[in-house]
């Protein structure tokens, strides 16, 4: 907290600034405890962010892009709150963001060049996209510096190091089978320092401003599960908060997407829905201000909050093609291929027994002789 | 031949081998079918409401109370393979001695490909069937381990929680899932052959080996017996050299 206390000690605090834009008291607290809520804090903690975010002044943050589509600063830019937007790109201040910044060429580069030294341990890093490492990193540099080289410059000093969406999180369709620039995560690069990933393409808006508030209001980095995913956005599956829940249990499922089922809404499973295996906050903040998720819909969750979703295709089958088997092998199809090679196997195996053994079968040793048949020797 | 038609009962599978075994069978048959359902529910078109309806939660439910089940038998019987008799011990699983390994050669020779008739003798399974066991058994802690760690999110419960670790060395759940529902096949393929051995065994031998896992007994020829007991390698195979070969396998009748 220290830390953040020396940034720009005259400038004013966060809350100032937003005063100053003509955000009111009542406006500001709301804001305060609707974030407390989305990261799952006791009511309490409402307070808390207030008074960080009355009290504290910009964090300096550069938002690096590498391979990567824009839509996680697409879905940020989107967010349904309007101080949202505001506290974090216009109060936190973007110091450096390729997308959005004023500055160009050599202009920008001087920038984040004072950026990173002149707040050195304090400032924020923000990554959207994944760092290619084929090639010596040709296919994806910015300013004659490769991805790699940039992120590993400007992570050196970073107070805190977010990843943006399944991009800098697990490198998402860029790396996806065969992966032909070999892009890898943050976390992939970046070992000595904890990355956080807010995961999906893109990740929601608010998870991406609650996981801000919380670096400013803690000064510190959220809980994060095994996969480096805050804990109050990506601890619960999308199933688990379904609306369609229900019909999960009671067994009823669309089978098709045009059938009677699906009019009435019925789980989306056998459709090859990813919500069973999904950890996100969809069904719960939902999208666009609130509004809906894909399962609500009618379309199945794809998973983007994972990783690999890309390669666990199709997206409308329940059970995919199996790894190392090439297209259109599913574990059944390979499994009831074997199994009848097997039962096969054993059939013609059981005729060679009678074959075979045919003598041997039925009889101890010395049966033979001891019902005088013509037996073998004495 | 010296041999006459003189067989002698011996105790082989002692109680908790034989409740292990059953247990897992039908704990193994539950888990593959309702894991079967799990993976491809059929289609009911009739539909009521869902508030009147849990087939597809109950099927979960006892998939879930099996893995229990299947899991605390494991563990006794791995106890058992310290604390048991000699044919349910745990050395017999690893063919690591030179005889072991000679004997699964022959397994390989007399029943499998059939190219010799002369009959691998032995009290408990043959070192090649141990070997199977223990692929199984490693199959087995797979499917524990993948299973527990696929159940942990909607688990209260401390125990799931212990297999956390697994997802993200597949990278997440849904390519955990396509693993533990492949290993059901595996489990599928066992059961074909695991079965049509026994019935050949006891078929083409006579022992009484599918009955002894009922039971317990064994039959086996008196002189086969004193040669096991000779070595003293039990379950691993008299290498005595064979009096009549000749008479034994090729009747010339």
């Amino acid at each position: 907290m220290n830390s953040l206390m020396k940034i720009n000690e005259t400038a004013p605090t966060i809350y100032e600034q937003m005063v100053s834009r003509g955000v009111d008291r009542r406006d500001f607290l709301k804001f305060c405890a609707w974030m407390g809520a989305y990261l799952g804090l006791e009511s309490s903690a409402a307070a808390q962010i207030a008074k960080a975010i009355e009290t504290k002044r910009r964090i300096p943050v550069v938002w690096m892009h590498f391979q990567e589509c824009t839509c996680c600063s697409e879905s940020f830019l989107r967010s349904s709150h309007p101080i949202v937007a505001d506290i974090l790109l216009d109060k936190i201040s973007l110091d450096y963001t390729e997308t959005l910044q004023a500055a160009s060429g050599f202009q920008a580069e001087e920038i984040l060049h004072d950026t990173i030294t002149k707040y050195k341990g304090e400032y924020l890093l923000l990554v959207e996209g994944s760092v290619p490492l084929g090639a010596d990193g040709a296919y994806c540099v910015v300013a004659g510096k490769s991805a790699l080289d940039s992120l590993h410059e400007v992570a050196a000093g970073a107070k805190a190091i977010i990843a943006w969406g399944n991009c800098a999180s697990s490198g998402c369709v860029q790396a996806a089978n065969p992966n032909p620039t070999q892009a890898m995560p943050v976390s992939a690069i970046i070992k000595d320092k904890p990355v956080i990933n807010v995961q999906g393409c893109p990740p929601i808006a608010e998870v991406m401003a609650g996981v801000l508030v919380h670096l400013l209001a803690f000064d510190r980095i959220p809980q994060l599960d095994a996969l480096g995913r805050p804990k109050a956005f990506y601890s619960r599956r999308v199933h688990d908060t379904c609306a369609r829940r229900a019909n999960y249990d009671a067994g009823l499922f669309v089978e098709s997407f045009d059938d009677e089922n699906a009019r009435k809404g019925f789980c989306l499973y056998k459709v090859g829905c990813r919500g069973p295996s999904t950890y996100n906050s969809c069904a719960t903040i939902k999208w666009n201000n609130g509004t809906s998720y894909p399962i609500q819909s009618g379309h199945g969750c794809i998973g983007c909050s994972e990783a690999k979703f890309w390669d666990n295709g199709p997206f409308y089958q329940r059970l995919t093609n199996f790894p190392g088997f090439g297209i259109e092998s599913t574990a059944d199809k390979i499994g009831l291929t074997v199994g009848g090679v097997v039962a096969a196997a054993v059939l013609s195996h059981a005729v060679l027994t009678n074959v075979r053994k045919g003598e041997e079968i039925g009889e101890g040793p010395g049966e033979k002789s001891d019902s005088g048949k013509p037996a073998g020797q004495p | 031949m010296s041999a006459s038609h003189d067989y002698q009962r011996v105790y082989v599978w002692e109680q908790p081998v034989r409740w292990f075994h059953w247990i897992n069978a039908l704990a193994i048959t539950v888990l593959g079918v309702t894991g079967y359902l799990i993976a491809h529910p059929p289609a009911f078109m009739i539909s009521r409401e869902a508030s009147f309806s849990y087939w597809f939660g109950t099927v979960r439910f006892v998939h879930f109370t099996t893995a229990y089940v299947l899991m605390v038998n494991f563990v006794v019987r791995l106890y058992w393979s310290f604390a048991g008799n000699k044919y349910a011990n745990w050395r017999s699983f690893f063919p690591l001695t030179r005889a072991q390994l000679r004997q699964i050669w022959d397994v390989l020779k007399v029943d499998i490909l059939q190219f010799s008739n002369k009959p691998v003798e032995t009290l408990g399974h043959n070192s090649m069937a141990y070997f199977t066991y223990t692929a199984t058994g490693l199959l087995t802690i797979f499917q524990i381990v993948t299973g527990f760690a696929l159940y942990a999110p909607t688990s209260a419960a401390w125990f799931p929680h212990l297999f956390t670790w697994v997802v993200p060395l597949f990278g997440s759940e849904y390519t955990l899932r396509i693993f533990h529902y492949a290993a059901m096949w595996l489990f599928a393929l066992f059961t074909i052959i695991h079965v049509y051995l026994v019935f050949y065994h006891d078929y083409v031998e006579g022992h009484g080996v599918i009955s002894s896992m009922v039971g317990g007994w064994k039959f086996l020829e008196k002189d086969q017996i004193e040669a096991e007991q000779a070595t003293g390698m039990s379950p691993l195979p008299s290498r005595k050299p064979d009096p009549k070969p000749a008479a034994k396998l090729k009747p010339s009748g």
